[in-house]
């Protein structure tokens, strides 16, 4: 498979010494580049530990003896980030999730498994819509929100998410038609509605397709700044996003700079840890699922 | 991909131009039924929004009192008196110029690395990915404190050593750089999807090299390279579309500074919708920045000819 080593099946025997060179070269970047790439993330979680003393000093201090695990909790709990999450978790990733899931498979379903006339058109204005830049919509939507008396609710973020999101619903659609037709017309013969179809066929069979789209919608909107920075301007419904970049915004503001920056550490730490969790149990869902969105869109 | 689907589906359309039969009709209405909720979706989120924003572009509209109609003003603001606005496109095209290819480029050469034969392979690729999913106000907070001038780790590594400091996020000079360079380091996507396409190049392409007497460099200009070109535009499009419209990194790291040489497009029109309420304003930036993404996005398309491979006809 690799370019440099394949078929020469003798070098696994007996290496010339410029095979080793070259495989010392190899190893030396992929570490240098890897501990380059971990570094930041060691840099948050060990600052997050420090206290004042240890922040304020050079050369930096990388492993922080005394540790202040204590950190960690005491900033969660002294800015409230247990009703950020609460406020996250249960009124926009998990509404966003579950919109996003059914109303892009049911739609994908319309695009994949039915057969009319105008389904090729309309998949590819779907298609289109794509390349509309959010930056586009963003101010004239917050026009309609605030029309609608939407603003400083959640609703701007949940609602739309009902309506398919053209990426998962490609992604879906591909998936559905590589299940085989004759399963549905089994169905179809027992007297079942297409709605049955994709509730009781389809949706079981598709569903490691429907867990990455739920959890790329999920983690779209854990992650996401802007929608809530815009929509939500009352600190008792911010989101982790925008909670983290209030902490930030009142230890610059006031001369309460203690612990400024291992608390904004600590937090940044804890807001990452559970992407990072779910990263590592389903590391194959989300790089196939990269790949399959990133080529086939 | 898109193109071929679309190709497909209409001509596909075209062989049933007649009149339909009462089940036809019935499986017409099914299939506009279950695609019903984007179809809506895309009539209120999208084209409402696109009209009506092409309206309030001709108005002067601070939310408070009722947007009132002054034709072109906007725009000749925009383009005219307006100096702010041609320093705004000027970073933006160097952001997106500069900062979209070198990240697509650290992305391919990072996918290269994890093809070749080694070991961990996983690890690493897991590593190289990890930044693209982590939340961009993280990324910030730990970046804008990482690069500090005062208490960063490597600011205060060198101050230590006795170096001078690198004011990485507070020099005009060097603030675009940094930031397109944490770009890079969280450019895993297309990383994964360019590791994809490498693992797809079928083997006898290198093994016929090989027989043809080609060293590893013929194969990788050869043969890795215009394999990947397909993909390789459309990362650079993403990159594009993406770099034209980036908020949160900028926005958090440096919000436009120093001295407005971070004031990207994105970042500006936020700005003047919801720091200046110039909600009109915001829709005529909206409108050029759109037009801005299709002529470039065609450009590339139309450049594409001349260097993507789109290798035998495959689906």
């Amino acid at each position: 498979m690799s370019v440099f080593t394949y078929a020469e099946p003798q070098s696994r025997r007996k290496k010339t010494a410029f095979q080793r060179f070259q495989e010392f070269v190899k190893y030396a970047i992929l570490l240098i580049l890897g501990t380059s790439y971990l570094v930041p993330f060691y840099w948050m979680s060990s600052s997050a530990l420090k206290n004042d003393a240890q922040v304020y000093t050079a050369p930096p201090v990388w492993v922080p003896i005394p540790t202040h695990w204590n950190n960690l909790w005491d900033a969660w709990k002294l800015y409230n980030f247990n009703l950020y999450l609460f406020n996250t978790l249960f009124k926009y990733a998990i509404p966003v999730t579950v919109g996003t899931v059914l109303s892009s498979a049911i739609v994908a379903y319309g695009f994949g498994r039915i057969r009319w006339r105008m389904r090729g058109l309309l998949f590819a204005v779907c298609l289109s819509t794509m390349m509309v830049p959010f930056q586009v919509t963003m101010v004239p939507l917050f026009i309609i929100f605030k029309h609608f008396g939407w603003i400083n609710t959640y609703w701007p973020l949940i609602v739309p998410a009902f309506f398919g999101n053209p990426y998962f619903i490609f992604m879906l659609r591909q998936f559905f038609r590589s299940i085989p037709e004759e399963l549905s017309d089994a169905a179809r013969i027992d007297g079942a509605s297409e709605l049955d179809i994709l509730f009781r066929v389809i949706m079981p069979l598709a569903r490691p397709a429907l867990t990455v789209v739920g959890l790329f919608a999920f983690m779209g909107a854990w992650n996401d700044f802007l929608g809530p920075y815009i929509y939500l301007n009352k600190p008792e419904q911010y989101t982790l996003a925008v909670g983290v970049e209030a902490l930030r915004r009142t230890m610059n503001a006031i001369g309460n700079k203690q612990l400024a920056y291992p608390y904004l550490m600590a937090v940044s730490t804890i807001v990452t840890l559970p992407i990072l969790i779910a990263f590592f149990f389903a590391q194959r869902t989300f790089i196939e699922g990269i790949a399959l969105t990133g080529l086939k869109g | 991909m898109t193109a071929s689907t679309l190709k497909m589906t209409s001509s596909e359309a075209k062989v049933k131009r007649r009149k339909m039969t009462p089940m036809e009709r019935r499986r017409e209405l099914l299939g506009l039924l279950f695609i019903s909720p984007w179809l809506i979706g895309f009539l209120l989120w999208t084209i409402y929004p696109l009209g009506s924003s092409l309206y309030y572009s001709l108005t002067r509209y601070d939310l408070l009192r009722p947007a009132t109609f002054i034709g072109l003003s906007n725009f000749q603001e925009i383009f005219g008196r307006d100096q702010v606005f041609r320093t705004v496109m000027g970073n933006t095209l160097y952001y997106v110029g500069l900062g979209g290819p070198l990240s697509v480029i650290a992305a391919f050469l990072l996918a290269f690395l994890l093809n070749m034969k080694i070991k961990a392979r996983s690890v690493f690729r897991a590593i190289f990915f990890f930044p693209a999913i982590v939340p961009a106000v993280v990324i910030a907070m730990v970046w804008q404190f990482l690069l500090n001038t005062q208490y960063g780790a490597i600011n205060s590594t060198l101050s230590a050593l006795g170096l001078p400091v690198i004011r990485f996020l507070s020099d005009p000079k060097l603030a675009k750089p940094s930031i397109i360079l944490i770009n890079m380091w969280a450019s895993g996507t297309a990383m994964v999807i360019f590791l994809a396409t490498l693992q797809d190049v079928p083997r006898e392409y290198y093994e016929a090299a090989i027989v043809d007497g080609a060293n590893a460099w013929h194969k990788f200009w050869y043969i890795t390279i215009p394999m990947c070109t397909p993909i390789i535009l459309y990362n650079l499009v993403m990159a594009l579309i993406w770099g034209f419209q980036d908020f949160t990194l900028p926005w958090l790291l440096t919000a436009g500074g120093p001295n407005q040489s971070t004031e990207f497009y994105a970042v500006h029109l936020y700005r003047n919708a919801f720091s200046f309420l110039r909600m009109g304003k915001a829709c005529a930036l909206a409108w050029i920045l759109f037009i801005i993404i299709v002529v470039f996005t065609l450009i590339l398309f139309r450049t594409s000819g001349k260097w993507v491979y789109y290798g035998g006809g495959e689906d």
